[in-house]
């Protein structure tokens, strides 16, 4: 299995060392404008926070697997975990902020050991769109997991889970050795308990990344050919496909950089750069609360470690008019979501 | 001067043909966006078409352009692979068949 970049102890597990490089060379030359001389042209910078809409939280870094791409840095040797108290500082907030929608990410979100605890508590709350990002192969993962698809349809979590190909290879060759099989067998249970089937209220969303140093194609396109494939090959149904563009940021800028593709997967970022996919970007409207309760533009930024700019860091100092309207943090690796039809955590949005 | 024929960044410059003649370069690039646009075939079925083409007409900003296209599509390496093989095997067969033509010319002449 591959290893996190924390646990090789590479100069990229520091988010500075990443800022560094999304920074300097080719932006610093001026080869390529910064992701702020870019806003700027079309009057765009600095981007604003509206109001808040999607309150994403990030319950911890540990997950059973180890993907080449992964912008978290996950793995099983990550530690830090998201606590019982955090989360009820959230709780106690969620009813507050007029989120519509609450996003459970991580790591793998199962493995936090208060994980079936918060879903209970905030699925009280009256949320409601309330997504869990699983990976699907933690549910085959151990036999105390193997009921997270009842659990799931009990809460009526919207589950959106990651499969880059409907092949094996290139699905394995990013996620890691078996994933492909054990997500086939996680998405059957789930179908059979009624999850993404047609005429079911339980949704169930497929989460494309490119597996390689390229941009998602069209994602309606990729959509029809992952449910022709997948129907085809076992019989599986989902609702929707979120394709969504590799950020350069941690294990996926540390592959680009070993494939000597850093410089072009840029030119080809910023050559894509899509103005219109700028008035929609994600951290307009998300906030990002990391396992430790700090808050963030997005999940990326959280792992860049470039704090919110706002007087309120922490969610238990939620506020929501110190908040709104406040510059969004960014940097050059904001050109991924700007790229093309742009890129969220819900899929293209231009 | 230039040390080669072919500089991969002249791609991305494409566009810029229609600066000398911007009448007919537009509707080259209006003809082509509605070229591989879906209809009876799909995107992605015209994608395999056009890498097949660019490796029989030895285009290398057309292999790099449609080889892009297809992983983005998320068409597999197996299936670019075979889409080759049949412009292989075109062009291969448009070398033999060739040869009854020969095979004529020789059974006339030849006693």
């Amino acid at each position: 299995m591959l290893k996190s970049l924390h646990k090789r102890h590479s100069e990229l597990a520091n988010s500075k060392r990443q800022l560094e490089i999304l920074s300097n060379g080719i932006f610093k030359s001026g080869d390529l404008p910064t992701f702020k001389d870019k806003i700027s042209e079309t009057n765009q910078f600095p981007l604003k926070a509206k109001k808040l809409e999607i309150l994403q939280i990030n319950v911890g870094y540990m997950c059973n697997q180890v993907c080449e791409h992964c912008h978290v840095d996950a793995g099983p040797d990550r530690k830090e975990i998201m606590t019982r108290d955090t989360m009820q500082h959230i709780l106690e907030i969620i009813n507050q902020t007029g989120a519509h929608t609450l996003d459970l990410t991580g790591g793998a979100p199962e493995m936090n050991p208060n994980f079936r605890w918060f879903v209970e508590e905030a699925s009280k709350v009256g949320i409601k769109d309330f997504i869990v990002r699983s990976n699907l192969t933690i549910i085959t993962s151990n036999k105390k997991h193997h009921d997270l698809p009842e659990f799931f349809k009990k809460h009526n979590i919207h589950i959106v889970s990651s499969m880059p190909h409907w092949t094996k290879g290139k699905t394995d060759k990013q996620r890691g050795n078996g994933v492909f099989d054990a997500s086939i067998t996680a998405l059957k249970m789930l179908n059979a308990i009624g999850y993404g089937m047609p005429d079911s209220n339980l949704r169930l969303d497929l989460v494309y990344n490119p597996t390689g140093a390229f941009l998602p194609g069209n994602q309606s396109s990729l959509e029809k050919d992952f449910k022709k494939a997948l129907n085809a090959d076992f019989n599986i149904q989902f609702n929707n496909l979120f394709a969504i563009t590799n950020l350069p940021i941690s294990r996926f800028l540390d592959y680009l950089i070993a494939s000597d593709n850093y410089e072009d997967y840029m030119y080809a970022l910023v050559e894509a750069y899509n103005p219109a996919a700028v008035a929609k970007v994600m951290c307009t409207n998300t906030l990002s609360v990391s396992w430790d309760g700090y808050l963030y533009d997005c999940d990326f930024n959280q792992m860049l470690s470039l704090p919110i700019n706002s007087k309120a860091k922490h969610i238990s100092e939620y506020n929501e008019d110190l908040l709104i309207g406040r510059d969004i943090v960014i940097s050059q690796h904001c050109y991924g979501c700007t790229a093309g039809a742009g890129s969220s955590c819900q899929g293209s949005v231009a | 001067m230039q040390k080669t024929y072919y500089d991969p960044a002249d791609l991305k410059k494409f566009g810029k043909i229609s600066e000398w003649n911007e009448e007919l370069g537009t509707k080259f690039f209006d003809y082509y966006g509605k070229v591989f646009e879906e209809g009876a075939l799909t995107e992605r079925e015209k994608s395999l078409i056009a890498l097949a083409v660019s490796h029989t007409i030895q285009c290398p900003y057309c292999i790099d352009a449609y080889t892009g296209d297809g992983l983005q599509r998320g068409i597999t390496k197996e299936e670019m692979m075979e889409a080759l093989h049949v412009a292989a095997a075109i062009r291969g067969g448009a070398s033999l068949v060739h040869g009854v033509q020969m095979m004529n010319k020789v059974n006339k002449l030849d006693m």
